[in-house]
């Protein structure tokens, strides 16, 4: 588009031309994400009751695990209990911090600020990408602080650099998958009441599952399901990539679980946006 | 330029009315064919009261909702096909606030503006100098959740002018305004019409058509009753009220036999309204004719017609259904 070379009055003109937006629409789209991300993660730094939530609640339930239930069940793991149920208390809190997406998505809906982002010419997309992201950063910085907790209390993993790296790259993927699903609620839910109540089901998702007790000790058909749920692949592979044993083929299934909740994810999401604000 | 900056062309849209069984009851039928055309560089106002399809039509322009029928170009493309190109050319100021209550004025400006296609100097520049047009600068750093109703509708009204649009909708922009912010938003509307920018915006108060538009169009029950310059709506409605109050019930009863043309009636209070162009001699020979002893009217007060008035004349002598007997308001 052309610009209007001259403008009589210099009140409203702008300061700087407009870049042009058609230029390039990787920049354009990019720059749009990465200003999402900023304003999600901004709101969620100012949403102070969810953020201590989300800090908070991780670090209990490792001293939770650790102090109460650490001596009866830590003599069948084969390790200390706390370096067995790190990984548990990892994703755990994970459920949680991805969770509030939903609530994001669902509060953003609730106003007009959509229909803005929109003549902004901002996909539905990059406005989701902005709260999956923030979610990621949010749920990295409670990570930090159960993984110094959990150092603090004699957690002494083995792993070698590349070994974190791998475990934090499954651990990442694992919250990005659950936080595009969480924002596919977000965007099913008609309240943000009614989001929230979402935290309920993933947060039980680790329970059924190796992340706190080995799966052979409990009935058969809980571990047929536990077995072959998304979240213990994801469990196995942080414990044997963090104590430095051969992950076998772990990795791959829970990066495989991952990709595939996440391409449904934002697909579904997708959909529900267009059918939900059009 | 004989291209215009908006052409609409028969847009209908009915809405199926969710019902309680999780389907959808009879659709809504709130736009029934309306023709719009906006030349650059105007000001246009869309006029109708609540539940008239204000909103809807600034939605189906601004590319956010589809017409179930009809056609429509905004700064030249086409909002179906080219809606991509549309949302490049405008900005849209909704009815309700649209800014987070958890940033700061400047911070969602900032978001804006970057959003708008500016670089991160000139999103901060821009902000800073639409604060302090506003009237906001003292509260830029406070975040939006501490304002009060009228600074948050001007932060969002800010937030419509980040980029630098060849179209602005602004949908009730001077709802919840104080007199003195309400007066700035014409001065700023006037500013940016001058500037060469076309703005379209919807009012249940005709005095505010009257007085920022080029052109008014009236909406009501899904067809444009009344289309012209503020003038020529005018002409064809009286322009003013006047209302007298009436010393006793027998005069206010006496007189009403006497004015069926009224446009007002308010018998607990004995007033009544009668239509004037609101000059003194036609007042004066209003109180004249119709109190010639001066006794039986204790007050007068003369208005600017309201919408209703208007709306009384604009829709009484069609053939089409009157007010409040359509179903296209009724939520
Ligand atoms: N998404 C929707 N689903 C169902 N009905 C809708 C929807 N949006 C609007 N309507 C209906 O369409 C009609 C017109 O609504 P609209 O918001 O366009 O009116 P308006 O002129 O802007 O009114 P107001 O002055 O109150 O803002 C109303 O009856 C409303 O209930
Ligand atoms: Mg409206």
């Amino acid at each position: 588009m052309p610009d209007k070379p001259s403008r009589p009055s210099p009140a409203l003109a702008l300061t700087n031309p407009r870049t042009n937006a058609c230029a390039n629409p990787l920049t354009n789209v990019l720059t749009n994400v990465l200003t999402m991300t900023g304003r999600s993660i901004r709101l969620s730094r100012r949403n102070v009751d969810a953020l201590i939530t989300a800090l908070a609640l991780p670090a209990l339930l490792l001293l939770i695990f650790v102090y109460f239930f650490g001596g009866a069940i830590g003599g069948r793991t084969g390790t200390r209990y706390v370096t067995y149920v790190v990984p548990g208390v990892l994703l755990l809190c994970a459920g949680f911090g991805s969770s509030s997406t939903a609530v994001a998505v669902t509060e953003d809906l609730k106003g007009g600020i959509v229909d803005r982002f929109r003549s902004l010419d901002v996909s539905g997309t990059a406005i989701l990408a902005g709260h999956v992201l923030a979610s990621v950063a949010r749920n990295l910085l409670a990570t930090a602080l159960v993984l110094a907790l959990a150092f603090a209390i004699g957690f002494r993993p083995s792993a070698s650099p590349a070994g974190w790296l791998a475990a934090v790259s499954v651990l990442v993927a694992f919250i990005l998958a659950l936080s595009w699903l969480s924002a596919a609620v977000g965007l099913l839910a008609r309240s943000p009441e009614a989001a929230g109540g979402y935290t309920f089901f993933v947060s039980f998702l680790p329970y059924p599952s190796s992340a706190f007790v080995p799966t052979d000790t409990m009935p058969r058909w809980l571990a047929a399901f536990s077995d072959h749920q998304p979240v213990t692949p994801v469990i196995e592979s942080l414990r044997s990539l963090l104590l430095a044993q051969p992950p076998g083929t772990a990795p791959w299934v829970a990066l495989a679980w991952c990709g595939g909740i996440l391409a449904g994810a934002v697909g579904v999401a997708g959909v529900l946006f267009r059918r939900r604000v059009g | 330029m004989s291209i215009a900056a908006i052409e609409a062309t028969g847009l209908t849209k009915s809405y199926g009315a969710p019902s309680r069984a999780g389907g959808t009851g009879p659709p809504v039928t709130v736009l029934r064919g309306i023709d719009l055309r906006v030349a650059p560089g105007t000001v246009f106002a869309l006029l109708g009261p609540n539940g008239a399809g204000k909103t809807t039509t600034v939605r189906i322009l601004a590319t956010l909702t589809e017409p179930d029928a009809g056609t429509a170009a905004v700064a030249g493309y086409d909002v179906r096909d080219e809606r991509h190109r549309v949302r490049r050319a405008i900005s849209l100021t909704g009815q309700f606030a649209a800014v987070d209550e958890a940033q700061t004025g400047r911070e969602n400006l900032r978001m804006m503006a970057r959003l708008a296609g500016l670089g991160r100097a000139a999103a901060r520049a821009r902000a800073a100098e639409l604060l302090d047009r506003f009237g906001l600068y003292g509260a830029g750093d406070r975040l939006v959740r501490t304002y009060s109703g009228g600074m948050r509708r001007r932060v969002d009204l800010a937030a419509g002018l980040v980029g630098e649009p060849e179209v602005i909708f602004l949908d009730e922009p001077t709802s919840g305004l104080d007199p003195h912010s309400r007066r700035a938003l014409w001065d700023t509307v006037g500013e940016l019409a001058a500037n060469g920018t076309t703005v379209f915006l919807t009012t249940q108060y005709l005095e505010e058509a009257d007085r920022l538009s080029d052109r008014v169009a009236v909406l009501h029950d899904g067809v444009i009753v009344a289309q012209g310059t503020a003038a020529e709506l005018k002409s064809r409605t009286a322009g003013h009220r006047l209302d007298l109050t009436l010393a006793t019930s027998a005069a206010y009863l006496r007189l009403t036999a006497r004015t069926p043309h009224a446009s007002h009636h308010d018998p607990g209070a004995r007033t009544l309204g009668l239509p004037t162009d609101g000059s003194a001699r036609h007042v004066r020979a209003l109180l004249d004719e119709l109190d010639p002893a001066g006794t039986d009217v204790t007050h007068f007060a003369v208005h600017t017609a309201t919408l209703d008035d208007v709306f009384l004349t604009l829709t009484a002598p069609g053939p089409g259904p009157g007010p409040g007997q359509g179903t296209a308001h009724h939520a």
